[in-house]
């Protein structure tokens, strides 16, 4: 008699799609900030990011031999995302990324263009523009964004593949302010929506796959963590366990107790 | 306007650093001398990306503003 039928792999196999490309792990990391390459290397080991953040940036013409991000992370097993960090305009940031798209020879990227330092804070007009434009030169945009359902919409419709609101501050650690707008983004977006920014521990994590997002986006968390390695697990850990209570369907919320033992046969 | 030196130098700025190079040498002949391999960047001239493919055509004009970037880490 056939008690338990193992699972197989086959049919748990989660996986998300952005534009048309298949990924298993649903945690995106960044590359900066960490001591150097080999922890920075040794962290995306352990977190099972399968794609990187990284930064378009002038190479060193008085130190060309210098190490590079490359040589430690291999871009034909990882999948780069370049970013527009420091971008304050839509023209700054589609100049970075067609010399992006040159560098690394592929269209998916990560868009942002924020609107003032203190905050790092999105400039959603610039934003929108940008992300116009991208699609149009055939960029496939991941955008960062604020967390406003309407202006999710907004990107969607010029052509995002992928809604990127933002949990808290980048770099800030203060986890996920406002759930209720993460989940009205995710319950109206048909491209994947990942939380990007604000992380600071694994349980924001969880919270941001609870809501239902397809991933979640951090560096900071990681690199900055005392152990960046160890927190790359718990965050890899953090979304796969926020990704099947989503699936699983929590319970309901009662405002009083239920016991869990039957009252009856009570002696 | 033909501003090309007397030395058959021409002055171009990479990355925001002033140089002087050889009149005609190509982009791909600039990043050899500057010691980068040509496929682990990407090179903008006057604010017009150059294609991978034409770097060993294009040769380098005075004044001309070159930014060779590449990949770094960030987030």
């Amino acid at each position: 008699m056939n008690i338990a039928t193992p699972v197989t792999s086959a049919a748990t196999e989660d996986t998300w799609t952005v534009a048309g490309k298949t990924f298993r792990s649903r945690l995106i990391v960044g590359t900066g900030k960490y001591k150097d390459f080999a922890q920075n290397a040794a962290a995306l080991e352990a977190s099972g990011a399968e794609i990187v953040t990284v930064a378009v940036r002038r190479v060193n013409v008085s130190d060309p031999k210098a190490p590079m991000l490359t040589d430690f992370i291999d871009p034909k097993k990882v999948t780069y995302l370049p970013n527009t960090a420091g971008c304050f305009t839509a023209e700054d940031a589609i100049r970075t990324l067609r010399l992006a798209r040159e560098a690394g020879g592929w269209d998916l990227v990560k868009l942002e263009v924020l609107g003032e330092a203190r905050t790092l804070y999105p400039d959603m007009v610039e934003t929108l523009r940008a992300t116009e434009i991208l699609a149009k030169e055939g960029f496939k945009p991941m955008v960062y964004c604020v967390d406003d359902p309407i202006a999710a919409k907004r990107l969607e419709d010029v052509g995002a593949v992928a809604i990127m609101p933002l949990g808290a501050p980048i770099g800030s650690g203060l986890g996920i302010q406002n759930q209720v707008t993460i989940r009205l983004i995710v319950e109206g977006a048909k491209v994947p929506v990942l939380v990007d920014a604000g992380v600071g521990t694994a349980s924001d994590s969880a919270v941001a796959m609870e809501l239902g997002c397809d991933g979640v986006l951090m560096n900071t968390a990681i690199a900055e963590a005392k152990d960046p390695v160890m927190m790359a697990r718990a965050m890899k850990l953090a979304v796969e366990s926020g990704r099947l209570a989503y699936l699983a369907g929590r319970m309901g919320k009662r405002r009083y107790a239920d016991p869990s033992s039957p009252l009856a046969g009570l002696i | 306007m033909n501003t090309m030196h007397t030395d058959g130098t021409v002055s171009i700025h990479v990355n925001g650093e002033h140089r002087r190079v050889f009149a005609g040498l190509t982009l791909a002949q600039l990043a050899e001398e500057l010691g980068l391999a040509a496929e682990k960047v990407a090179v903008e001239r006057n604010l017009e990306v150059v294609p991978r493919s034409t770097l060993g055509q294009v040769p380098v004009e005075d004044g001309d503003e070159i930014e060779i970037v590449h990949f770094v880490g960030g987030g």
